[in-house]
This record gives structure tokens, C-alpha cells and sequence, in this order.
């Protein structure tokens, strides 16, 4: 594809606002989700989950609980008699089902299924299970110091130094130059040390599934997930069956943000369902969300960054610790090449670690590992552009990643919209808006990787001209009409004539999950190819009608036109006329495309923040927030800005009160909507979203994924805003109000 | 469990008398929770509901002049849309009505957040600033107890067997009186009180403050009443408010806990007695032009 | 244990059922009657996913036991649209792009409808006030208060 191809195209669906596919479903009531299905003779089944942070499982009696009425089912690990060979697969059985040893507060042991919500809960109540306690570990320095209780044994990879505890699982490093010289050249460095709390993603929807197992080894689920492929193979391989023996149904899904990007009671229903012989349904309470699902890491963040007094950075280094609860997961490396990803450096040396501790295993959440690392590196920026008596934007413009830049991680970038982005915030008049007492403005920038990966597409003419277009990505926010979206523009039809549905695991190819903000991008670079597909086919049977030369047709607005030599001499055949006849001309029409996509381009944005600090109880409230972000095409304007103002409104709850507080027991203190505290509605101003489109040249429409970089930038931004109106640094999130009252008065 | 409506006080007695292991339901805000999260496992629920005069607000005549009884059913949503119970005692409504989001305003009560007993109980520091009594009724007759005698320690009441609250009586008070109630959460709704403080106070015809009274939630195993002659004789001049300020951070004793830290729930337990002085002294004088 | 036997009115039909005693409203919604379109989020009173209306007045479902329905009309989100003729919230919800997951929806337009009820010209101070027992955690609410403020503008031009 040309670059210039996608500049100068004129859209005629793609950039409206059209009403989505599923609206009416979803104000009516009607839309299925997660815990909505039920089927004839439905167990319900309930888990049983460790109260101890840490402790060995001595035994488990689950004969009480067996004998009692209505109970169908118990499964403990015993149950899981398959080892899965890839080491991942095993930890997220670990996860689903202790084995030797309960490994946070919440980890489930054991599980049943009753005819009844009271009689699950009183076998529950009924299940013996002795616990030798051991000592445990929630914060992540003290996980990574020798003598820390450890959590597993010889899973250290060889990356780790001498000299830490086997908590510490995985050591990356990258960076280029030459950071002593590069300091060396410095006028002014600033070194600090940050933290960050875990944070969970706080979907409405906990998670839930209906499952049926008989022993013939088949097997349906249908459940809340963001990828019902990746369900489909991971519970296949813990149940040791072939994955064409499951078919997952995704239901529609009530938010994940990538908490939904794996599995927890999927399997355990399998479980219940193979043992009992009868479908059963499993949903969390909220409470379960919060101990048992996959929070965020918490992180222990040091940075350094030197600048000439001129506002040119000379050297950069970080050091990125992320603990990601019970099992590893690649954050502190993400941390490490994302945090300094917007600029343009000569000398960086960046370094991540992977840290076990007595938590939930963190799941991924919009761009994981980013935002701290954002976090920490733009307070830096900050402090280093006011020392300097710079504008903090200036300062990154000037230092500022651009096509041809070498990235922090190692590639080096092409067409990108970091400046663009900051040009923009500089000119908005929010950036000049005068500010009263008390208050402050901050700004920050984030990055993001974007991805594409395996996608499988159908696309449908059926017998009187409508569309049926397949994909196999959960819509969490609006995709389905994005695609419709972008199949009509292709094919040069009306959006209302294409309907997109998600279909299950059995009627397309792999696809990966609906995450890395990859959906638009390369479901849609799929959707766009599917249709080509289509239109060849249908050019061929016009041409049949004809009697001419397939590639003496052309494609325009609908229709087939023949060209060249022969144009004019037939009148356009429609899409229409060419579906009516089409059992004449050769039989169905479909379009396929199947790739591992590549080439979805890399996504930056900055944020501008008000905030007014109250000097004598802490509070900050936000008074103004401005977002601007590069999509490269909106597709649909209005759930992009969707994506922005969520993904800002998150990070806002981030900064300022979300937190997970474990007790000394290791116990989670706040497992509830209540106190852990995501933003209300009365909380936030107005969130701008200003959309700026620096095209994608690995996209025909110039598409990049929007759906994460959003909650990069916030914490930095508020930050920064909140210590300018407390003239006080702030390096500790959330910046609860006990948190900055102290700060405040210890200035 | 089993699940009862009485429609007199007499039968909901009988009931609470023969079940020491029923509970009373009124908006089940906070019972239903506990229920569902097996915190609880009573034998029986007693709605008081349909219970007559449960959900009246009525002026009642003493001596002293008309006082306000509102039943114990009477949800807070309900006390912020009767216009004469706002008019009098604001500070109280104001309590009642920072209770939860708009869905639990419209079952919650000040009763029930009384009874429940938590150290936090957003409605229960202006009924002690306002010297509201509690009617309790039981197998042996009425009584009428303070506020303060209800909760003994956190989740546990002075109710006997057989026992329940069906009324609260606010006090009738002179023309140049009024009262605020202000609580700190970190958020701007839907959060349990960090600190919470009322103050209650009367004027004299210069704008003097003749009689105060002050109580703080959320800083001590229950509700405080904490002594406010800091401001009396004075016209809440920012000295004098300094001083109750002082006197309020000084009487705290909290925890520190998820919600909040020893230092700062004493700090604000001051910053929160200034200002909710402030804004019952200007609602007084209003109330007196 | 016997279950209790209950008559009320949901979405202006008379209906009876049997529950047991800690049920609650939500649970009869959603697993009795079928009435699924109350979501069950919390199920603590903190995310209004579950909103509907018991004698008009706004409640958590979740914080209400079946057997206090008897007698009582209750109104969900089913009932919202008058046959296929969505109500003007339901419209702009669709229209302005005010869901993305969707899950926190029916909640939310029965909270706002009960505000436009009361209130036909609230500020946007009013609606994220009244609206701040429902979480949302894919919008940041800037849509939703947009379309509770613009549907209200319409309804009383065109009233
Ligand atoms: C989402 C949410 C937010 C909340 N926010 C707040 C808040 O901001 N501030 C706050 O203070 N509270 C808050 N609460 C707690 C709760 O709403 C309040 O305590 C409320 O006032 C309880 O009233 P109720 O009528 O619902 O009590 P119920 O739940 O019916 O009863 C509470 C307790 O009191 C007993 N009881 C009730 N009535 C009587 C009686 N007449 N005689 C004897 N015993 C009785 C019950 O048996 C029970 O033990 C919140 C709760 C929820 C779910
Ligand atoms: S489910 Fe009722 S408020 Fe969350
Ligand atoms: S749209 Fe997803 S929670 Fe509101």
C-alpha cells in the first residue's frame, strides 16, 4: 500500500458517527453478558479460597461436603490430573487451583457445584482444609532482598544477578550511548525514587461462565472474556483435552481493559461440569474480583535524568521494580522500555525486574507497566524543565521523539505523533487559561507499543445485497461498528447493510485477544482485506455476466463497472444484483482474510491536567483535564474519544485514591467498590478529547489502535499539577488526601 | 431464615422477644450487606415498615416548644423533601442525606445508621449535637434514651432482648439556632466518613453565641461529644474558632486504618469543626433575620 | 424450609412468585423472573448496575429483599421502552455514544429517567450528583452526563 494512498482518500463511512450494532440490546436489557445465560438442570458452583496470604496445604477433607444435599460436584487439585507442558499454562493453573500451597489471600482450593446458591454456600462452609501458615511478603523491595519468604523455588531465570532473594524471577536491560559520559555532560540531574500502588482495572462486570463437560471429552462454554481463543486453548490444555473439543462463546462483555485477558473460573466450571455431568454456571462476587482476579503490579521506580541548562537531556537511566503477585509476568520489562519511550536520548540505560510476592497474579491493564513508568519519568521532566526555568512542554518538544528517532527499546521509529501531540497542547487554550489560588497544571506524555497479531475475518454477501461480516474479538467498545464501519466503505455500501457479529471458536481461525489496542487496527486491516477478497470475486462474476476479461472490471461505489477497452458498453452491475444471481454465476459469495498482522504503529499522546489542592485536608479535585492522543484515522470519532476520556478518567483514580491496602496479615483490607475507590461521576469535570490523526502507513486507512495509551500519561499529569498547587514534589501514588496533607505539612 | 412484617410495635416486640437471633430490617443498607456477605446469619427478619407511624415525620408540642419525631422507617431521601424538618434542624438532614448515592438514600435511615452501631455513622454526630432523644421500644414499656447511649462499642448496641428504636425526637430550640454537619471522604460521594463533625449551636439577638454543642464520627470506637464552650460567648471570630478547632483535634483518638491515618484524622477533625461552625453560625444569624 | 409466596407488579404486570427469605429482588429479577437486564455488579449497593424503581422511588435491587416486593410496583429496565419505542434517554444513549461496554446502561437510564422525572431541568452539578451510586468504568461519564443533559433539553422542548 502506497503511503499516499490513505492520505488522500476521501471517506464516506469511515469518520462518521454512526449508531453501533448492539446499542439497542444494550439499553433495552436484552444484551447477554458473562453471568446472563442459563441452561436446563444448571448447577451453580462457588469456590473456596485461601484466607492466608501464604500457607502450605497440609490436607483438604471434602467428604462433609460431598454427602450434603444438592451438592453435585467438589474438585480440588487433585482433580486437575494434567500437567500442561507450557510453563505459562501451568502457573495459570496454579493459579485457578493451588497445588501445594496457597499463595495469597483469595487463591482458590477448592471449589463446588450445588443445586443452589445456599446449599453451595453451606458445602463451602463444610470443606476441612488445614493450613501450615508461613510467613509472607506483599511489598516488592522486601520481596527482592535475600531472606525474604520466597514463593517458589529454582524459577529464577539467568538474567538475575547474585545477591537476591528467588523471588526476583527476570532482570531485562536496554538502552544505547553511554549514560556516565552523557551525565557527565550534564548541568542539572535529578535522581528520584518513586512508588506506585497496585491498582485493579475495576470492570462492572466480575467475571462468570457457563460451562458444560460431559465425558465424552466435549466440551461448551460460554463466558465474559476478551479472547475466547485463548480461553478455549488454555482450557484445553489444563483439562487435557484437543481444543477442537471445546467450542467458547464470548458473551458480550461488561469492560475488562485486560483483566479478561486470561482465565480463572473457566476452568474450575469445566471441572465441576465434567465431575457433576450437568452445566455449570460460576460467577464472582465483587469481593472475589479484587482478592482473585489479576490487579495491576505495584511498583518501586528510581530515575535519574541530566539536562544541559539549554534544555537538551545528556543522559537518562531508570530502574524499573515491579512485583506482579504470585507468578511472572513480563511488567517491569514493559516499565523499562516504555517509560522513556517518548523521547529522543543519546545516552539511556534502563533496566526491569520481574518480582514474585503473596498477591493475585496482576493481570495486563491498558498499556501494562507504562503508566508508572510514565509516572516516574515525566515527574522528572518536570522537576528537571522547572529547574532549568524551561516550559515543561518546550522541554520535550525539544527533546522530543520523531520518525528516525531510536527508540528506548531498541527500534527506530517511523511517521509518529509525539509532537504532534505536545504542538498541540501548546496551542490549546487550556494550556494558557489562567489558574487561581491553590491551583495547579500539569502536563505528561505516554507512549504505547500497539500490536496486531492473529486474525481470522469472514465476510458474508448474502442473496439480497446485506453483509454478514465475522470476527472473533470481543467488542468491548463499539468495534463491531467500526468494522461494519470500514467493510461498507470498502465495499461502497451503506453501514446500515453490513451487520458484524462475534462468532465463536468453532466458525473462524485463531484470533488473538482482544487487546494491545490491536481490534481496530488489525481486525479492521482484515475486515478491509476480506472485502477486497469479495470485491475480486464479485468483479469476476460481473465479468462472467459480461463475458469479458476479469480484470477489465473495476470496483466503484457498489457496483461492478466494466473498463478500459470496454467501459460504458454495460451498464453497472450493484452489489445487489450481483448477490441476486449470484447461484447463477458460480454460487456464495464470501470473503476471507487470515494474517498475523504486522505493522501496527506505535501511539503517543499528552495529557493537561488543572487541580486545586486543599491546603488544610489534602483533597485535590480535578477542574480541568485535556487529552490529546494520535489515532491515526478515527474510524468513529465518538468511541475514540470514549477510549481517550476512560482511559484518562482511570488514570484519575489511579493517581489520586485507588489502591490495594494489605494488612500486616497479608490479608486484602478493601475488597469492595466501597474503599477501593474508582472515580464517581461527581468527582470529574468534563474530560476533552482532542483527536489528532498522524496516518498509520502500516494500515490502508492509516488506522492505530487508540484503546490504551490513554491511561499513560494521567498519572505523571495529575502529578505534576498536584505538586505545582501543593508546591510539594509528590513520588508516591495514590496521592491520597492523608498522603499529601503529610507531605504538605512537612514541606 | 425466616422473613416477618408486623404491622404494630407490639407484634414486632413479640417477634424480636421470641427470636433472639432475629434482626431488625428497616432499609437493609447495611443489613442486606452483611447478609450477603455471610457476615450475619439471623434466624429471622423483622421489616418494621408497615408498622404505623414507622414512617412519619410529625412536630410534636413540649414545653419548651414543638420538636420534630421522625419514625424509624422514615428513609433519609424522605427527610430531605419534608421542607419543615430542613428548615429546622439542616445540619441533621444534612447528615442523613450525605448517606450512601441516591439508590440508598431512598431505603437508608437514620436509625438504621445508628444501630448499626459503626463509629462512622454519618447521621449520628448531628443527632448528638442536637441532643436528640431515642425512643426505644420493648416487652417492658418505653423509654427514651440519648444518643449516645445506643452504641456501645463498634457493631454492638444497649438494645436488650425484645428491643427496637421507633422513633428520634429532635428537640425543639429557639428561633436564632441552627447546626451543620461536615464529614471528609476522599472522594466526592460513596465513601464512608474519614472524619465527620456537627456542630449545634444558638445565638443570642447580637449574634453571640450563647450554647454550642460539637461531635465528631470516625475518630473513636463510636461518636464523641466533644465540649464547645470554645465558641460560646463569642461571634465564631477566627480565634475563637481556632481554639475549637484545637479542642476537637485534641479530643480525637482515632485508628489508623485503610481509610485514613492517626495525624490526619486529627488535623481534619479541627479544620472540620472551623468550618462546620462557620457554616452553623451563618445559617443561625440567617434563621434569625 | 418453605419459601415465601409473592404478589407485586413489575413493569406494570401483575406477577407472583416464591422466594426464600434472604433473597433478594435482584436475585428474583435476574434468576426468577428472567429479568436479566438488571446487572449484578456488586451486589453491596456501591455500583448501581442493579437500579430499578420500587414504588417510584430509586433503590440498589441488591439492597432489597424479594419478599418486600409484595404489594409494590416495581419497574426495571425492561419496561423502559413503550413497545419498540425507546424512551428519549434510550435513543440519546445510542445516538451519543454514552456506553461502551454497556453493562453499567440499564442502570444508569433508570437512574436518569427517575431524575428527569423529578427534575426536567437539572445542571450537570445535579446529574453527576445524582448519578454518583453508578459506577462507570469505560466512559469517564463525560457522554453519559452529555446525553442525560441534552435528553432533558429535548424532552422539555418538547413538552
Ligand atoms: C453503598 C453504600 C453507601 C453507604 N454510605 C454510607 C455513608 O456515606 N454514611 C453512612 O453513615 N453510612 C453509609 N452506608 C451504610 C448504611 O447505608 C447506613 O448505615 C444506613 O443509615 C443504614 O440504615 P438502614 O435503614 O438501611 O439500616 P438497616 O440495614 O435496615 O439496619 C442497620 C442495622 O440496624 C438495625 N436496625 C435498623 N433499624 C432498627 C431499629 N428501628 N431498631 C433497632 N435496630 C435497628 C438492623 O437490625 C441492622 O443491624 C452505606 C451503605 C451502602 C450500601
Ligand atoms: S449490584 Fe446492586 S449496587 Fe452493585
Ligand atoms: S460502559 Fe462499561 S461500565 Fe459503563
Amino acid at each position: 500500500m502506497a503511503k499516499d494512498e490513505f492520505q488522500t482518500r476521501e471517506f464516506k463511512v469511515v469518520g462518521t458517527r454512526v449508531p453501533r450494532p448492539d446499542g439497542l440490546d444494550k439499553v433495552t436489557g436484552r444484551a447477554r453478558y458473562g453471568a446472563d445465560m442459563s441452561a436446563p438442570g444448571m448447577l451453580h458452583g462457588y469456590c473456596l479460597r485461601s484466607p492466608h496470604a501464604h500457607a502450605r496445604i497440609v490436607s483438604i477433607d471434602t467428604s462433609a461436603a460431598e454427602a450434603m444435599s444438592g451438592v453435585k460436584a467438589v474438585v480440588t487439585r487433585a482433580d486437575f490430573t494434567v500437567t500442561p507442558e507450557d510453563q505459562g499454562t501451568r502457573d495459570i493453573l496454579d493459579n485457578v487451583m493451588a497445588d501445594k500451597k496457597a499463595l495469597y489471600d483469595g487463591h482458590t482450593v477448592a471449589a463446588v457445584a450445588a443445586t443452589s446458591r445456599s446449599a453451595g454456600m453451606k458445602a463451602l462452609k463444610a470443606i476441612k482444609v488445614e493450613y501450615e501458615v508461613l510467613p509472607h511478603v506483599i511489598d516488592v523491595d522486601e520481596a527482592m532482598k535475600p531472606g525474604a519468604p520466597e514463593l517458589h523455588e529454582g524459577r529464577s531465570q539467568e538474567s538475575v544477578p547474585e545477591g537476591y532473594s528467588q523471588n526476583v524471577l527476570a532482570r531485562s536491560q536496554y538502552g544505547h550511548g553511554d549514560i556516565d559520559a552523557g551525565f557527565a555532560k550534564a548541568d542539572v540531574i535529578i535522581e528520584r525514587s518513586f512508588t506506585t500502588a497496585a491498582t485493579h482495572q475495576g470492570y462492572i462486570e466480575p467475571h462468570a461462565c457457563l460451562a458444560t463437560m460431559g465425558n465424552d471429552n466435549q466440551g461448551d462454554l460460554f463466558c465474559c472474556t476478551q479472547g475466547h481463543f485463548l480461553v478455549r486453548s488454555t482450557c484445553a490444555e489444563i483439562m487435557g483435552m484437543e481444543s477442537g473439543r471445546l467450542r467458547v462463546t464470548s458473551s458480550e462483555i461488561g469492560g475488562g481493559f485486560g483483566g479478561k485477558t486470561t482465565v480463572f473460573l473457566e476452568p474450575v466450571a469445566l471441572m465441576l461440569s465434567k465431575k457433576s455431568g450437568k452445566p455449570v454456571k460460576m460467577t464472582m462476587s465483587r469481593d472475589e474480583v479484587l482478592r482473585a482476579s489479576g490487579p495491576t503490579a505495584s511498583t518501586s521506580i528510581d530515575i535519574k535524568i541530566g539536562a544541559t541548562k539549554d534544555g537538551r537531556i545528556t543522559g537518562a537511566w531508570g530502574d524499573f521494580r515491579y512485583q506482579s503477585g504470585a507468578f511472572y509476568a513480563m511488567n517491569g520489562a514493559l516499565g523499562a522500555m516504555c517509560g522513556f519511550a517518548p523521547y529522543d536520548l543519546e545516552n539511556l540505560k534502563t533496566v526491569g525486574w520481574e518480582v514474585v510476592t503473596n498477591r493475585p497474579k496482576a493481570a495486563a491493564y491498558r498499556a501494562p507497566g507504562a503508566p508508572m513508568a510514565a509516572f516516574a519519568v515525566e515527574s522528572v521532566m518536570d522537576e528537571l524543565a522547572s529547574s532549568i526555568g524551561m516550559d515543561p512542554i518546550d522541554f520535550r518538544l525539544m527533546n522530543g521523539a520523531e520518525e528516525g528517532t531510536k527508540s528506548a527499546y531498541g527500534p527506530t521509529y517511523p511517521a509518529i505523533g509525539l509532537k504532534a501531540t505536545l504542538e498541540a497542547a501548546k496551542a490549546h487554550p487550556h494550556w494558557s487559561a489562567p489558574l487561581g489560588e491553590n491551583q495547579g497544571r500539569g502536563v505528561g506524555c505516554g507512549f504505547w507499543f500497539n500490536f496486531g497479531g492473529n486474525t481470522s475475518v469472514s465476510l458474508m454477501i448474502n442473496p439480497d445485497g446485506t453483509v454478514s461480516l465475522s470476527e472473533g474479538n470481543p467488542d468491548i467498545g463499539g468495534s463491531r461498528a467500526s468494522m461494519s464501519m470500514m467493510a461498507a466503505e470498502e465495499l461502497g455500501i451503506p453501514y446500515r447493510q453490513v451487520r458484524t457479529i462475534i462468532a465463536d471458536t468453532a466458525s473462524l481461525g485463531e484470533n488473538d485477544v482482544t487487546d494491545g489496542s490491536r481490534v481496530t487496527f488489525a481486525v479492521g486491516l482484515a475486515t478491509i482485506k476480506a472485502a477486497r477478497h469479495a470485491i475480486e470475486t464479485m468483479k469476476a462474476r460481473a465479468a462472467k455476466t459480461w463475458g469479458i476479461d476479469a480484470d477489465a472490471v473495476e470496483w466503484v461505489d457498489g457496483a461492478a463497472q466494466p473498463a478500459g477497452p470496454n467501459a460504458g458498453k454495460f451498464p453497472p452491475l450493484t452489489l445487489k444484483e450481483i448477490a441476486a444471481t449470484m447461484s447463477n454465476t458460480g454460487g456464495p459469495i464470501s470473503g476471507h482474510h487470515e494474517a498475523n498482522a504486522e505493522g501496527a504503529g506505535v501511539s503517543f499522546g499528552t495529557h493537561i491536567c488543572d487541580t486545586e489542592v486543599d491546603p488544610e485536608t489534602g483533597a485535590v479535585k480535578i477542574l480541568r483535564y485535556t487529552v490529546f492522543q494520535d489515532a491515526g484515522k478515527a474510524v468513529h470519532p465518538d468511541y475514540v474519544e470514549g477510549q481517550l476520556q476512560g482511559g484518562a478518567v482511570q488514570g484519575i483514580g489511579w493517581a489520586l485514591n485507588e489502591e490495594y491496602v494489605y494488612g500486616e496479615d497479608g490479608t486484602l483490607q478493601n475488597p469492595g467498590f466501597l474503599d477501593y475507590r474508582i472515580p464517581v461521576a461527581s468527582d470529574l469535570p468534563m474530560i476533552e478529547p482532542v483527536i489528532l490523526e498522524i496516518p498509520n502507513p502500516g494500515h490502508p486507512y492509516g488506522v492505530r489502535g487508540v484503546g490504551e495509551t490513554g491511561i499513560v500519561p494521567p498519572l505523571a499529569t495529575i502529578a505534576n499539577a498536584v505538586s505545582r498547587a501543593a508546591d510539594v514534589r509528590m513520588t508516591s501514588l495514590p496521592m491520597s488526601p492523608p498522603k499529601l496533607l503529610a507531605a504538605i505539612k512537612a514541606k | 431464615m425466616k422473613f416477618q412484617s408486623p404491622q404494630t410495635v407490639d407484634d414486632a416486640i413479640a417477634m424480636l422477644a421470641a427470636d433472639t437471633n432475629a434482626r431488625v430490617l428497616a432499609g437493609g443498607t447495611d443489613l442486606l450487606v452483611r447478609l450477603r456477605s455471610g457476615h450475619i446469619s439471623p434466624s429471622a427478619i423483622v421489616d418494621i415498615k408497615h408498622i404505623s407511624g414507622m414512617r412519619d415525620i410529625t412536630q410534636e408540642d413540649t414545653p419548651e416548644g414543638s420538636g420534630w419525631r421522625i419514625g424509624a422507617a422514615v428513609s433519609c431521601a424522605e427527610m430531605g423533601e419534608h421542607a419543615g424538618l430542613v428548615a429546622a434542624y439542616p445540619g441533621v438532614v444534612e447528615g442523613a442525606e450525605l448517606i450512601g448515592s441516591t439508590q440508598v438514600q431512598g431505603r437508608c435511615t437514620m436509625v438504621g445508621n445508628l444501630c448499626n452501631a459503626g463509629p462512622a455513622g454519618d447521621s449520628v454526630p448531628a443527632m448528638v449535637a442536637a441532643g436528640a432523644l431515642i425512643r426505644v421500644a420493648g416487652p417492658n414499656g418505653t423509654r427514651d434514651v440519648p444518643v449516645l447511649d445506643i452504641p456501645v462499642a463498634p457493631g454492638k448496641t444497649s438494645l436488650t432482648e425484645g428491643e427496637f428504636v421507633t422513633s428520634v425526637f429532635l428537640p425543639a430550640r429557639p428561633d436564632n439556632a441552627s447546626d451543620a454537619y461536615l464529614r471528609f471522604i476522599p472522594r466526592t460521594e460513596m465513601d464512608i466518613a474519614v472524619v465527620g463533625c456537627a456542630v449545634n449551636l444558638t445565638l443570642d439577638a447580637q449574634g453571640t453565641v450563647t450554647a454550642a454543642s460539637m461531635s465528631l464520627g470516625a475518630v473513636g470506637p463510636k461518636v464523641k461529644q466533644v465540649d464547645a464552650s470554645a465558641i460560646v460567648g463569642s461571634t465564631c471570630d477566627d480565634a475563637s474558632l481556632d481554639a475549637l478547632a484545637a479542642a476537637a483535634t485534641e479530643a480525637a483518638t482515632p485508628i489508623d486504618d485503610k481509610r485514613g491515618t492517626i495525624a490526619f484524622r486529627k488535623d481534619v477533625s479541627g479544620v472540620l469543626a472551623k468550618r462546620a461552625a462557620k457554616i452553623a453560625y451563618t445559617r443561625a444569624k440567617g434563621a434569625s433575620a | 424450609m418453605s419459601r415465601i409466596h409473592v404478589n407485586t407488579t413489575v413493569n406494570g404486570d401483575a406477577v407472583d412468585y416464591l422466594c426464600e427469605a434472604e433473597d433478594t429482588l435482584l436475585d428474583v429479577l435476574r434468576d426468577t423472573l428472567d429479568l436479566t437486564g438488571s446487572k449484578e455488579g456488586c451486589a453491596s449497593g456501591d455500583c448501581g448496575a442493579c437500579s430499578v424503581l420500587v414504588d417510584g422511588r430509586l433503590v440498589c435491587s441488591c439492597l432489597v429483599l424479594g419478599a418486600e416486593a409484595e404489594g409494590r410496583t416495581v419497574e426495571t429496565i425492561e419496561g423502559m421502552a413503550e413497545g419498540d419505542t425507546l424512551h428519549p434517554l434510550q435513543k440519546n444513549f445510542i445516538n451519543k455514544a454514552a456506553l461502551q461496554c454497556g453493562i453499567c446502561t440499564p442502570g444508569i437510564l433508570v437512574a436518569a429517567k427517575n431524575l428527569l422525572e423529578k427534575n426536567p431541568d437539572p445542571s450537570e452539578e445535579e446529574v453527576r450528583y445524582w448519578l454518583a451510586g453508578n459506577l462507570c468504568r469505560c466512559t469517564g461519564y463525560d457522554k453519559i452526563i452529555r446525553a442525560v443533559l441534552d435528553t432533558a433539553a429535548e424532552m422539555r422542548g418538547a413538552a
